[in-house]
Formats: C-alpha cells, sequence, structure tokens
C-alpha cells in the first residue's frame, strides 16, 4: 500500500526537470511514479492469486492424503465399492437439501431484489436492503436452532397434509416426521440462510442495469415488468447465475444449521418423514466420536474431499453457463 | 397512421424546477420538425413530455395539453405505455439490446403486441422494417448475430427499425446523429426523408445543417439564463427560421452570433 504512494511524490520533480536537463528523453522519464505503482500492483496481484492457488493445493492435499484410509487397506486392497457406498447417500441428501434451499430461495430472492432495486420508493428500499442484509449476519447455530425448535414442529401438520393427499407421490409417501426434523425442513432453513446473499447480489447488478437500455424498452411501449425482461434479467443473467451459485456453495457447505435440524437416517426418497443427511451434517456429528488416525477419520475426510469436488463443479458449471453466451453479453 | 402533435401551455418540471416553459405548438402529421437551441435550453425534456418518457425520471411532471390529433396524452385513464407505443423514440446513443440478436432487436417491441406470430411473417417484419432503415442489405447475411456488434451508425439504424417495426404514428429523436461519423449521418438524414412519407416526426440536431437539409418546420428554443425556464422562442418554416426569422434571439443563434 506505501510504497506507490512513496514512489509517486518524487515523480513530479522528475517532470519538471525532466525538462531543463537537456541529456533525457522527456517522455521516458515522465511518470515513472505511475509506471511503478503499475508494476507493485500487478505484483501484488500476482501474489495473492498464487497465495489462493496454494492455499487450494494444500487443501485438496490435506484431503486427499487423509482420505486414503477410506478407499485402500492393507489387508483388502481398494474398497472403493465399499466407500462409494458410504458417501453416495450422503452426497444425494446434499444435493437434496440444496437444491430443496435453491428452489424455495431463488423466487424469493430475485423477487426482492427487484423490488428493491425497480418498484419500491428510494427510501423503504434501503430499509429492506439493510433488513435481509441483516438475516446474514445471524450465526447459523441460531438458525439451527430456529428450524429444530419453531419450524419443524409448526411443518408437522403440513406434513401430515401432504402425506394424506399426495401421498402417493414417492416425494411425501412414507411416514410423516412427528418432530418436522425432515430434509425438507432443512432445506427451508437453508433457504432461509442463503436468500441474503442472493438477493444482494442480484440487487447490485439489477441497479446496474444501463438506463440506456431501460428507457429503450419502455420507449417501446413496455410495461415496467416487460421491461425488466428484455432490459434488466438478460444483463443481470450472469450476475444472477453468481448468486445463486455463491448460495449454492452456502447450501452445500452449510454444517451447523442442517446437524441441528435434520434428525438424520438412511437415504429415502421422502422429505417429509425423518432420514437422509447431508455430507457437512455427517462429518460435524461424526468427527467428534472418530478417533485421530482411524478408518472413520478417513472416512469423513474422504467424504468432506467429495464435498470439495461437488462444490468445484457447481463452480465451473456457472463460469461455463456465464461464458457461454458471452457473444451476446454486451461487454464487447 | 401517423398523427398530429399539439401542445397546449406545457410546462415541464424537475421536482420544484420549471425546465420548459409555455410550449404551444402545432406540429403536422407526415413532416420533419427539427428543435434547435443551445445546450440546456429544455429540448430533450421537452421531446420527452411528447410520449410521457420524462416520468421515467424521478420527480419529472408536466402541467398542460399534449395532444395527439385530438386525444389529450395526459387526459386522465390514459396509460403511458400505450402513449409509447404510439409515439416511438429514438436516442442520443444508440441503444440496441445487447443481449439480442439483430432480428430480435427488430421484434422486440412488436413482441410486446402479445400477438403470435409465424416465422415467416416475422420474417417478413423484420425485413420489412429494415429495408424501412435502410439496413437490410448490410445485416440480411448476419442477422442472428448481436446487435452490438454493428458499427454506431448501423446501431442507431437498427434502433430506427426496432421502432418502425411497432408501427407508431409519431418517431421522436433527440440528436441521433451526434454519436455518428459523416456518412453515417448522412444515412440517417436520406432515412429520415423517406420515413417523413408514413410518420410524424421530431428531431432534435444541434447541427443546423441539419436541421436545414431534413426539416419542414423548425422551432428555437432557449434559455434566459441558468436555473431560469426554457423557452419556444420561434416556430416557423425551416427556411423561414434560417433566412429570415422575426425574432433577434433566433437570429443571432442561427448566424452563430450566440455565445
Ligand atoms: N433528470 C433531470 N433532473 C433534473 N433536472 C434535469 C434533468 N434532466 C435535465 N434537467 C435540467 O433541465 C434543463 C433542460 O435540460 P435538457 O432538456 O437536457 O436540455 P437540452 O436537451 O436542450 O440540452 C437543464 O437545466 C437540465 O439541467
Ligand atoms: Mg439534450
Amino acid at each position: 500500500m506505501t510504497s506507490p504512494g512513496e514512489s509517486h511524490s518524487p515523480a513530479k520533480p522528475t517532470d519538471q526537470s525532466g525538462r531543463q536537463e537537456p541529456g533525457t528523453n522527456a517522455l521516458t522519464s515522465a511518470d515513472s511514479g505511475g509506471v511503478m505503482g503499475d508494476r507493485v500492483f500487478s505484483g501484488v496481484a500476482l501474489l495473492s492469486g498464487v497465495a489462493i492457488l496454494v492455499t487450494l493445493a494444500f487443501v485438496a492435499i490435506f484431503l486427499s492424503f487423509n482420505s486414503v484410509g477410506a478407499v485402500y487397506r492393507e489387508e483388502e486392497g481398494l474398497i472403493l465399492q465399499q466407500f462409494l457406498e458410504y458417501a453416495y447417500p450422503l452426497v444425494i441428501g446434499t444435493l437434496i437439501a440444496s437444491l430443496i434451499a435453491l428452489v424455495l430461495a431463488t423466487p424469493v430472492a430475485v423477487g426482492v431484489a427487484l423490488y428493491i432495486s425497480h418498484f419500491s420508493p428510494p427510501r423503504l428500499s434501503k430499509s429492506i436492503g439493510y433488513l435481509i442484509d441483516l438475516l446474514a449476519a445471524i450465526p447459523s447455530v441460531v438458525y439451527g436452532a430456529w428450524g429444530m425448535s419453531f419450524l419443524g414442529p409448526a411443518l408437522v401438520p403440513v406434513y401430515g397434509w401432504l402425506h394424506q393427499n399426495l401421498g402417493f407421490i414417492p416425494l411425501f409417501a412414507g411416514n410423516p416426521s412427528q418432530t418436522g426434523r425432515t430434509i425438507f425442513t432443512a432445506g427451508v432453513v437453508l433457504a432461509v440462510m442463503i436468500l441474503p446473499i442472493i438477493t444482494s447480489v442480484c440487487r447490485e447488478i439489477f441497479i446496474q442495469t444501463p438506463k440506456l437500455h431501460e428507457e429503450a424498452a419502455l420507449a417501446l411501449g413496455a410495461t415496467r415488468w416487460e421491461m425488466i425482461t428484455m432490459a434488466v434479467f438478460p444483463f443481470a443473467r450472469a450476475g444472477i447465475i453468481s448468486g445463486v451459485m455463491l448460495g449454492l456453495g452456502r447450501a452445500l457447505g452449510e454444517t451447523m444449521a442442517v446437524a441441528l435440524v435434520l434428525s438424520p437416517g438412511l437415504l429415502t426418497a421422502s422429505l417429509i418423514s425423518s432420514g437422509n443427511s447431508t455430507i457437512p451434517a455427517e462429518i460435524a456429528l461424526g468427527f467428534p466420536e472418530a478417533p485421530p488416525g482411524s478408518v472413520r477419520q478417513a472416512q469423513l475426510i474422504a467424504i468432506g474431499l467429495v464435498l470439495f469436488i461437488i462444490t468445484l463443479i457447481v463452480n465451473m458449471t456457472a463460469r461455463w453457463i456465464v461464458n457461454r453466451h458471452k457473444e451476446f453479453s454486451g461487454a464487447n | 397512421m401517423s398523427k398530429s402533435i399539439t401542445a397546449k401551455d406545457l410546462n415541464v418540471y424537475y421536482g420544484d424546477f420549471l425546465a420548459v416553459e409555455g410550449v404551444n405548438i402545432e406540429i403536422a402529421a407526415r413532416s420533419v420538425t427539427a428543435f434547435i437551441g443551445p445546450s440546456g435550453c429544455g429540448k430533450t425534456t421537452f421531446l420527452r413530455s411528447l410520449n410521457r418518457m420524462h416520468e421515467v425520471l424521478p420527480g419529472a411532471r408536466v402541467e398542460g395539453q399534449l395532444l395527439l390529433d385530438d386525444d389529450n396524452i395526459y387526459g386522465p385513464g390514459v396509460d403511458p405505455v400505450t402513449v409509447r407505443s404510439m409515439v416511438g423514440m429514438v436516442f442520443q446513443r444508440p441503444n440496441p439490446f445487447p443481449t439480442m440478436s439483430i432480428r430480435e432487436n427488430v421484434l422486440a417491441g412488436y413482441k410486446l403486441n402479445g400477438a403470435r406470430m409465424s416465422k415467416s411473417q416475422a420474417d417478413d417484419i423484420v425485413e420489412g422494417a429494415l429495408h424501412g432503415a435502410n439496413l437490410w442489405n448490410e445485416v440480411k447475411d448476419r442477422l442472428d448475430k448481436p446487435g452490438s456488434g454493428l458499427s454506431g451508425g448501423q446501431q442507431q439504424r437498427l434502433c430506427i427499425a426496432r421502432t418502425v417495426a411497432v408501427k407508431p404514428e409519431v418517431i421522436l429523436m433527440d440528436e441521433p446523429c451526434s454519436a455518428l461519423d459523416p456518412i453515417s449521418t448522412l444515412a440517417i438524414e436520406d432515412l429520415i426523408s423517406e420515413l417523413q412519407q408514413e410518420y410524424t416526426i421530431v428531431i432534435v440536431t444541434h447541427n443546423m445543417q441539419q436541421a436545414a437539409r431534413v426539416s419542414q418546420k423548425t422551432a428555437f428554443f432557449n434559455i434566459a439564463g441558468t436555473g431560469k425556464p426554457g423557452k419556444m422562442i420561434e416556430y416557423a418554416e425551416t427556411s423561414t427560421i434560417f433566412n429570415n426569422p422575426s425574432n433577434q434571439q433566433t437570429e443571432r443563434y442561427v448566424s452563430g452570433k450566440f455565445g
């Protein structure tokens, strides 16, 4: 931070003296402070980039190294099959909970963000935005407690009704939970938790929609909603996807809330009976009981690695989606 | 198609600031009318009040009447959306929708009517509108490429095509050539002369030769000083405004003596 500032001050005298000294070329010496600043900045940027990559590599190496015990044993050799049988219900459980969260949170987040950016009076929009941001400040253990002791019980009659009327759909088959601590409840809690991040990313991007294009739509006789579909959504598309992926990342990795809300069990298609578990919840609940260096610990670290890979894939997919229509992004 | 415009004692405000005061003007159907005057005298503001686009800006409001043929666009119960589909607008900076192809851009406004159309109907509309904007030959082989890939002048003609495709009665243009090179400018001016046969056109321009070339009538706007409202000083045949104006301010402006 300080070096560009320091190197900038001597730049000005050189500017002036450069003209008086006949030997120096005014073009080469001018603004050397700025050039210096550029170099320092690019150095710092490179360093941070490398630091991130190194950290990522270390995490990946740590996870891979410590999870060997889960897929290979001296006596039995490679036991990939056994590990996969253990891991796949957790992977699916994690995906189900995150999917429920996304499906519930995304429309609400986009709607709230739109209301703030394009519909509400300016003063109201400030306070709503502030309120939503407050949601992000609540610790996840509080969400967990709320889901376990309030939301779960409140959803019990809903589950009963769903089972009675829509029980023929596998999603609502099975015994409805009497405590409400199901994967669906966990999904709802996750939805509330990822709402702020998706909302604020969407709001930021909606606000940046060029006035030029909004006016183009309105001048063609678009209603406000039509203007939003013509100008705002296409412009914000990449931003919405980023926001959703950020939310998904949080939902995939959320530990405390799910560990508290869900009463874990075997994989089941039913969303309304107890059962299912997620990777983070499994790790959080299992780790205290796994002795260091044991096979169980290696197993838990291995599913951690699986989660890491899933998150990586999610992010890369998001990037691919964002890049696919680059030609039409208006960046050119 | 094509309607006349009549403003009666029209004032436009931004909040408490009176930006344009007391405009009375009658603009004939199927004609080109130019608005000239120094920067900040309210040309854009008044032009936007002709299709209620000023309402997009916070605090902007209008007093008085504005008749499209005989209907007051500020009458009770009039939907600005209806007004804008009848009075189209081309902006200072070309603004095709960046995520849409050339074809989609042309159809963007047309689709708002909600009318279902077959592919061949859509093709006809696209071709017609692009012909109408003198752009067809240049883009017919790349209709599915993004509109933002065209040159500035082509983009502006694409915006005109998009406006024409809606089949408005009136087309408003706010300095449509100010961001364009001289060749593109000439192309747009030619286009304006052609469009005049079907539409009522009002164009704001800083270029007095342009006003002289394209318009039949010219309105000169002026402002007494900063913070004062802009007013329409003189409105007459274009040749009268440029050769024989009756107002001294107009004379000083068109002869370039204005500071
Ligand atoms: N959105 C706005 N809010 C407040 N004042 C504005 C706004 N747009 C323009 N004005 C003011 O209205 C006056 C007329 O501006 P404008 O119509 O843009 O002039 P012109 O197009 O003739 O250059 C100017 O004093 C300008 O500062
Ligand atoms: Mg203007």
